[in-house]
């Protein structure tokens, strides 16, 4: 298993491909992307690499960091990441990843934070048919029905699905195709939509339902 | 301009390479010269019609042609930019409007739009925006050149 990367998600276009057909791509940006650390099975229990991503600014880092940095010699990053590696793929400290660290046409999982939508209602959060939108349907058109049955039980169950918070959570998408990779700017073009909004954070890897294939 | 916008407008100076489109608005009649691929070769099929609307957005534009085949109203919407497509102009047509949906109420005389004579953009005059613009920077020239001699003659 190979280290993934941190990338910034820029946003959504669209390429022609030599067919003439558009591709929809989200553009991600693997920005400062460097091993600041190693976890080892002797000293940690696990196999990981350490990645520091983005440019940090000195001002807003505390004393340890300033340290942990110096030490290595490395600019100060915005933030870090662990990812968990094999043995044979765990990488030199101070290594520079780039986008071509992926191949065009190979599948990666894409994780980020959903864009938050707030305390939503059942239609919106379960896909919920909602009720009648006439025939006497009165305040209720949007509401989620019966949410239980009689005396006995007399209770809802647990996990029933209800209204709540919906969004802003951790999602990865499996399976998805780099369609294109500009090493020199640094941009991957993923086929297909990531969760979060403009300029979050997304953790990028090799597609695991499709290694050894 | 954000890094979408500049490869956006790479992606369009790569598509255009020995292209050009030619100047159309809405209430034109043009002719689109659709590539389509039969089996293993492929041909031009040509789709004539009123453009109705147009998209400006970048990489992202397209312009919506709308016909009548077998007495059906049929509309197709094409990127601008595709490299499948080619554009003609027939006829220019003359609208106030930028987009034309009312014509999906209209039919026969009332759907016809009458021709742009003069103006802007009229076919085989040297009123099209690029020409004019090189005139006026011509003549701007001129007058600058020799600011002494009277004008209009």
């Amino acid at each position: 298993m190979r280290t993934g990367l941190v990338a910034e998600k820029l946003g959504m276009m669209r390429l022609f491909n030599e067919k003439g057909e558009h591709v929809p791509v989200t553009v991600l940006n693997v920005d400062h992307c460097q091993v600041v650390g190693q976890k080892t099975q002797e000293l940690n229990g696990y196999e990981a690499v350490q990645l520091g991503y983005g440019q940090g600014r000195v001002k807003s880092l505390n004393k340890a960091q300033k340290e942990f940095y110096a030490k290595l010699k490395i600019e100060p990053k915005k933030g870090m990441q662990e990812f968990r590696v094999s043995s044979e793929n765990i990488l030199e400290v101070g290594l520079e990843l780039k986008a071509d660290h992926f191949q065009v046409g190979q599948f990666i999982d894409v994780c980020g934070t959903s864009i938050g939508k707030g305390f939503a209602g059942a239609m919106k959060r379960h896909n919920f048919a909602g009720n009648r939108a006439s025939h006497g349907a009165s305040v209720c058109h949007r509401s989620l029905g019966a949410t239980g049955q009689r005396q006995d039980p007399g209770k809802v169950f647990k996990g029933k699905k209800m209204a709540g918070h919906l969004g802003a959570e951790r999602v990865t998408i499996q399976n998805l195709k780099v369609v294109q990779i500009d090493a020199e700017r640094g941009l991957v073009f993923v086929h297909g939509a990531i969760p979060g909004h403009k300029g979050s954070k997304v953790l990028v890897r090799d597609a695991i339902k499709k290694q050894g294939k | 301009m954000n890094i979408i916008q500049q490869i956006e407008q790479e992606q369009i100076v790569r598509l255009m390479e020995g292209k050009a489109i030619p100047e159309f608005a809405p209430g034109d009649t043009i002719r689109v010269l659709v590539k389509v691929v039969e089996g293993d070769r492929e041909r031009v099929q040509a789709f004539e019609g009123v453009c109705i609307a147009r998209k400006n957005a970048s990489l992202n534009s397209s312009f919506t042609v709308r016909k009548i085949s077998y007495g059906e109203g049929v509309e197709r919407v094409f990127p601008l930019y595709s490299p499948r497509i080619n554009v003609e102009v027939v006829r220019k047509g003359s609208v106030r409007r930028a987009k034309l949906y009312y014509l999906r109420d209209l039919s026969g005389k009332k759907a016809r739009i009458s021709e742009k004579k003069r103006g802007f953009g009229v076919l085989g005059a040297a009123g099209s925006r690029k020409a004019a613009k090189a005139a006026k920077s011509a003549a701007a020239a001129e007058s600058r050149g020799a600011p002494d001699e009277p004008q209009g003659e």
